[in-house]
């Protein structure tokens, strides 16, 4: 089917990374990071944590290997059609 | 203890909210036809099925459930998944994903219409079309209960934004886009509690830090088992095994059709048969993500270590009791606040405050996650609700239109007709869910009964489709009355049994005189559920040796003895999925070992 899952992904993630990391890089050295994640920008780090995910993501995409096939596509596809073609099985 | 979303949690939330009805509507245009819309025209690959295999399940009861396990009983939670869950993914893939993705069926009550008659397929079509808008009603209750606690947000407007969502995107792109959807929710909840897992243990230094932390019963996953005193779940070995091991695992990851239906949408047999073993993979990590946070939120403070920081007023504001929005967590052990009544005061019972452990996880979140971060949280946690809602509905409106309306009320309609009703079924469902969740929220008993009935109609279904698998000769006579008996074998089990501390009613004893008292409310549901398998195994080979069995010629490719070996030649070993099966053995192994 026409879409490539891993854009979706792939974009929302990236975009997540981007805010995260830009927020973290705003509140760098705010309280809120003692009172609550240990004293770690924890936004900045995550936040290109989700971005290399990302990234990698849409370059999975971009070499495009798993894209969906239908069944007259592989052997065992293809045999099994022929399966339900001699037993008549085929539904409606 | 109140978090304060800022712009920043909510504009990521909002753009979550952006991709999901965004991929629905790029899918809108890919669906022609009902197997399209029903069945994804079978032809997604591997690795997207058996992620969207494991997110189906990843529902509410699992990201909130499992954290609540964990602070209740500790890493032996994780036997849901190591004794539980695994070894019957393996096994549906391996053995029984032939017959499924083999015969064609579009369903699984199809299935044993084709493998047994009619009555046996329309006694699990229906049961099971009940069951599942019902239970997404259930949990939709639990998100609006949740939102409204943790953030303050209107009941109403949690409920209703969340069902219209879902209803968008899968009215518009089937099934095809809840598998979507759930690939980007697996994605989403993993991202999400890993930092909460990493800060969590980082605070109480480590594992071994844990360790030290919490009684030794709640670090080892079967070191307690022999006796069911011994360890707080109230389970020996034999029920654990048994009971929640082989017939309700399996009986729910290789018949329930929300799961299974993924599967089906492969775009081989191959690839169906690798669905639950790809899955199976993360699957085996899960308790680290989801029961961790359970165990941690028991053992840590809600004010920070680095006394550096002055106390917020916030913090004042946590330490008085609070009623309706807020959480107060005086009395309450670690970051689990007190259960509280209606008036707002804490339940006391045995003259010991109850606790509130489905708010462990929620809490954690809280507790660890900054602005920004915390967005990305709620997003984990609305992203295991709408993924949950998402399978129960698209598992109904095939049921409802292939297993009911097709079947029963309308036969022979155009294929047009069927996509229409799919769409109408998808409506329907969430209508009836989202009505079920006022139910729930009027009578809280109702939902209890139903959820309670569903477990008897569960616990026998694995010995029927055991049987109709690897059992020729077993009949339709035989599975359909095999079933019945084992739903009643359950309520007859449950009714003449307690747990102990617990008074007749909802939880058993209601058939009169009490043969038997057990340790937990866990250890009964175990047993309750092998009373009803063994009922229905014994009973379905009797009445099946009585009556006539169908001709070989009609159960090709529907049972083991008469269907070819599915062939594997010509596929690198780790594309085997009995390679992928000996893999998964061994990590399965190795992490019981570790946690014993």
């Amino acid at each position: 089917m026409g879409l490539d899952i891993r854009l979706p992904i792939g974009w929302m993630f990236a975009l997540f990374g981007v805010l995260l990391a830009l927020f973290g890089l705003k509140t760098g050295g705010s309280e809120m990071y003692a009172r609550h994640s240990l004293g770690i920008n924890i936004n900045l780090w995550w936040g290109l944590a989700m971005l290399a995910f990302g990234v990698v993501m849409l370059l999975l995409a971009r070499r495009g290997t798993a894209a969906m096939h239908s069944t007259e596509e592989s052997v065992e596809g293809r045999a099994i059609e022929e399966m339900e073609e001699r037993t008549g099985e085929e539904h409606r | 203890m109140q978090p304060q979303p800022q712009w920043i949690d909510y504009t990521i939330i909002v753009i979550y909210f952006a991709f999901v009805l965004g991929i629905g509507f790029l899918l809108r245009k890919y669906m022609k036809t009902s197997t399209d819309f029903f069945l994804s025209g079978r032809s997604i690959p591997a690795w997207i099925t058996g992620l969207a295999f494991l997110s189906a399940n990843l529902g509410a009861q699992e990201v909130i459930g499992m954290g609540a396990s964990g602070a209740k009983y500790g890493i032996a939670t994780s036997h849901f998944y190591w004794v539980g869950a695994i070894p019957a993914m393996i096994f549906v893939g391996i053995f029984m994903m032939p017959f499924y993705y083999g015969s064609r069926a579009r369903s699984v009550p199809e299935y044993l219409k084709l493998r047994f008659d009619e009555k046996t397929r329309g006694l699990n079509a229906i049961s099971f079309a009940v069951m599942t808008v019902f239970s997404s009603g259930v949990s939709m209750y639990a998100m609006g209960k949740l939102l409204q606690l943790l953030l303050g947000w209107d009941f109403n407007f949690a409920i209703i934004i969340s069902a219209l969502i879902v209803l968008a995107y899968t009215f518009l792109g089937g099934l095809t886009s809840a598998i979507y959807n759930e690939v980007l929710q697996f994605f989403l909840i993993v991202i999400g509690f890993i930092p909460l897992v990493f800060l969590g243990l980082k605070d109480v230094g480590g594992w071994s830090g844990l360790q030290s932390k919490l009684a030794s019963e709640m670090t080892h996953s079967w070191k307690y088992l022999g006796s069911p005193d011994a360890n707080p779940m109230g389970v020996e070995w034999f029920g654990m095994v048994m009971g929640l091991g082989f017939v309700l695992s399996f009986g729910y990851w290789c018949t329930d059709f929300l799961v299974v239906q993924r599967a089906m949408a492969a775009d081989s047999m191959t690839s169906a048969r690798r669905t639950p073993l790809i899955a199976a993979f993360p699957k085996m990590m899960f308790p680290f993500l989801v029961i961790l946070p359970g165990m941690i939120a028991g053992v840590v403070s809600a004010s920070t270590m680095s006394s550096s920081v002055p106390m917020k007023p916030e913090a004042a504001v946590m330490a008085q009791a609070t009623h309706g929005n807020g959480i107060t967590l005086e009395g309450g052990r670690g970051l689990i606040p007190p259960k509280l009544d209606d008036q707002g005061k804490p339940v006391i019972r045995n003259g010991k405050v109850e606790l509130d452990f489905d708010l462990a996880t929620p809490m954690m979140l809280v507790r660890y996650f900054p602005a920004g971060l915390l967005g990305i949280g709620l997003c984990a946690l609305l992203a295991s609700f709408m993924s949950g809602m998402a399978g129960n509905t698209t598992a109904f409106n095939t049921v409802w239109t292939y297993d009911i309306y097709q079947s029963y009320i309308n036969k022979g309609a155009s294929d047009a007709h069927y996509l229409w009703m799919g769409r109408m079924a998808t409506v329907g469902g969430l209508a009836i869910s989202v009505a079920a969740a006022y139910v729930a929220k009027q009578f809280n008993n109702i939902m209890d009964v139903l959820q309670l009935v569903f477990a008897f109609v569960n616990a026998p279904l694995f010995a029927t489709f055991l049987l109709g698998m690897f059992w020729k000769r077993a009949t339709g006579h035989g599975a359909f009355f095999g079933l019945l008996g084992g739903t009643l074998a359950a309520a007859a089990h449950h009714g003449l049994t307690l747990p102990r501390g617990s008074m007749a009613g909802i939880k058993g004893g209601f058939l009169g005189p009490v043969i038997h008292t057990y340790p937990s409310e866990m250890a009964q549901n175990f047993w309750t559920a092998i009373f009803a398998w063994t009922t229905c195994f014994a009973l379905t080979i009797i009445i099946s040796m009585m009556t006539k069995p169908r001709p070989d010629e009609e159960l090709k490719g529907l049972v083991y003895a008469l269907t070819p070996k599915p062939k594997d030649e010509g596929l690198a070993w780790y594309q085997k999925p009995s390679s992928l099966a000996v893999v998964v053995i061994a990590l399965l192994i190795a992490l019981n070992v570790i946690f014993w």
